[in-house]
């Protein structure tokens, strides 16, 4: 099996696992017991707290777990939203290429009375700092822009987006899930106010992740109950998790440079090799973009088949086509870059992790182009085009 | 598994799948903005449809719903391949899950839509009533389907 589904999630680092199993068999302790045993767990939650805050760049007392992304990302926009509303502040700028935990938070504030406007991503899928600036309003009371989308791979200008947040003194979070661990990031040095990442997307166990919460925001509870996480996130910590999580991101920003270097390699001759299928454009900018990411769309098939047919093959893929979803709309992500309908449906996501080869980056160049032709043969969309009765949308 | 068996094998080994040249009637239903389209086109002699092939833009269940309907009506006559269900094609399928039920609704709206060209191109009389709007599929909310 060839996997090339990374952004969905990744397969757990042996280090990772290594760190987890004490945690899951002898050390089983609860952190906020008293004795020793318990006091056997709090050492590792400190230790994994330390760590993760090192590799941000910031303080282990600035580390809140959470149950991954997406509840880290909850909290820090409701957070934001409810902080902002006191002051009289309703109004959120975010982008239309957000992962849903991002969108449809802003849905449920904007059905609250909250203001939501969302920045255009454009065709490259990367958003503009003068449209930002030009967005900021008086009562602005936040501002999310993700990292690295996790479709296309575009890595937005998050310094810069930061910097003016940190000028006008609005609150800049981000959602780094697809970023943290596959390229540099410094929370100080890009001016961000709030972080959202999960293990699994870097070798670690997947249910656990981090909100990076600067000092002095003031966070509200999404889970009320025990003392745990300074009071903002009550439960008893998940040890196992927390400790796999801290040695997976500690593998992977050690290894970050040699694994981008390796990575960018295989995508760029992955891209080249799949645009030289006749009528199929890359998605997103060629550039800025995470260094395991392919997103292209073939013209007159459809996903799902595609998916289906890879992985009879032995590839595992993913797509923006509405029928991997079990909605009507393909990717919302596609369609703000402004690929049409028809065209959405058939895109392909290759997301490569450094365990993937150039062999097998060569297979997949081998194998997609049947593919798609077979599913082309069948596809009454192609055939008019074929036949000159509709007009290619890519050329 | 997503899907079963029987889908999976007419998705990968559909049936009947190509063009008819100079088809008696030609049927499509199905919205490339949707994600599905499927095309059949029959040969009829007498009143037995001799032929039938398709083309489908769509997702496993749409390609193995239209293989399996061709399958269905493939040697029968017209009055037998007008009484294609839905339902027969996702039976005969073992079952397609609930998202997918329209995909099977395609099918028999293609098949009939076929069998509706070639009455149309022979003037023959037939009940309007027979062959429902596309509307009916509900997938698409609303009848947007003509292509």
């Amino acid at each position: 099996m060839i996997y090339t589904d990374n952004a969905a999630t990744t397969r757990m680092s042996k280090t990772a696992i290594d760190a987890m199993t004490p945690y899951l068999d002898t050390i089983y302790g609860n952190p906020s017991s008293l004795h020793s045993a318990g006091q056997e767990a709090a050492e590792a939650l400190l230790a994994s707290r330390k760590t993760v805050a090192e590799i941000l760049g910031c303080n282990a007392s600035e580390i809140y777990f959470t149950s991954g992304g997406s509840e880290a990302d909850n909290q820090a926009i409701v957070s934001a939203a409810l902080y902002g509303e006191r002051k009289g502040k309703k109004h959120i700028i975010s982008t239309a290429i957000e992962h849903h935990a991002v969108l449809h938070t802003l849905k449920r504030l904007e059905k609250q009375g909250f203001e939501i406007t969302l920045l255009d991503a454009h065709e490259d899928g990367i958003v503009r700092t003068e449209e930002l600036i030009d967005a900021i309003r008086a009562d602005t009371a936040l501002v999310t822009v993700m990292y690295a989308n996790n479709e296309i791979g575009t890595i937005q200008p998050i310094k810069e987006i930061g910097a003016i947040c940190r000028e006008k003194g609005i609150p800049f979070h981000t959602d780094a899930v697809q970023a943290v661990g596959h390229i540099d990031i410094d929370v100080n040095r890009d001016n961000i106010d709030m972080l959202s990442l999960s293990a699994h997307k870097f070798h670690g166990p997947k249910g656990i992740g981090v909100l990076y919460a600067k000092k002095g925001t003031v966070l509200t509870n999404l889970i009320d109950g025990g003392a745990q996480e300074r009071g903002k996130r009550a439960g008893t910590e998940n040890i196992p998790a927390i400790a796999g999580m801290a040695a997976a991101l500690k593998e992977a920003t050690e290894h970050l440079d040699k694994n981008a270097a390796k990575l960018t390699e295989m995508r760029d001759r992955l891209i080249e090799g799949l645009l030289k299928i006749p009528h199929t454009i890359l998605n997103g900018d060629v550039a800025k973009r995470l260094p395991g990411n392919v997103n292209v769309c073939f013209e007159g098939i459809e996903g799902e088949s595609l998916l289906l047919l890879l992985d009879a093959k032995g590839i595992c893929a993913s797509s923006g086509s509405a029928c991997t979803s079990g909605s009507l709309d393909p990717s919302h992500v596609l369609l703000a870059i402004g690929r049409p309908h028809e065209i959405a449906h058939g895109s392909l996501r290759l997301s490569l992790s450094e365990e993937n080869t150039p062999e097998e980056i060569e297979y997949i160049i081998k194998t997609v182009p049947e593919v798609v032709s077979y599913l082309r043969n069948m596809s009454p969309v192609w055939n008019d085009l074929q036949k000159g009765e509709k007009n290619y949308v890519i050329q | 598994m997503l899907y079963s068996e029987k889908v999976m094998d007419h998705f990968t080994n559909p049936r009947n799948v190509g063009t008819i040249e100079n088809a008696d009637g030609v049927g499509e239903v199905g919205n490339a903005k949707c994600g599905d389209i499927m095309k059949i086109y029959l040969k009829i002699d007498g009143n037995i449809i001799s032929d039938v092939k398709f083309n489908t833009f769509g997702c496993g269940s749409a390609i193995a719903s239209s293989s399996m309907a061709t399958e269905m009506i493939k040697g029968k006559p017209l009055s037998e391949a007008l009484e294609l269900t839905n339902k027969a094609v996702v039976e005969a399928l073992d079952g397609l899950p609930p998202h997918k039920i329209h995909c099977s609704v395609l099918a028999e709206e293609a098949v009939k839509a076929a069998i509706k060209d070639y009455y149309d191109k022979n003037g023959i009389e037939y009940d309007k009533s027979m062959f429902p709007d596309c509307a009916s599929c509900g997938h698409c909310s609303g009848g947007s389907c003509e292509v």
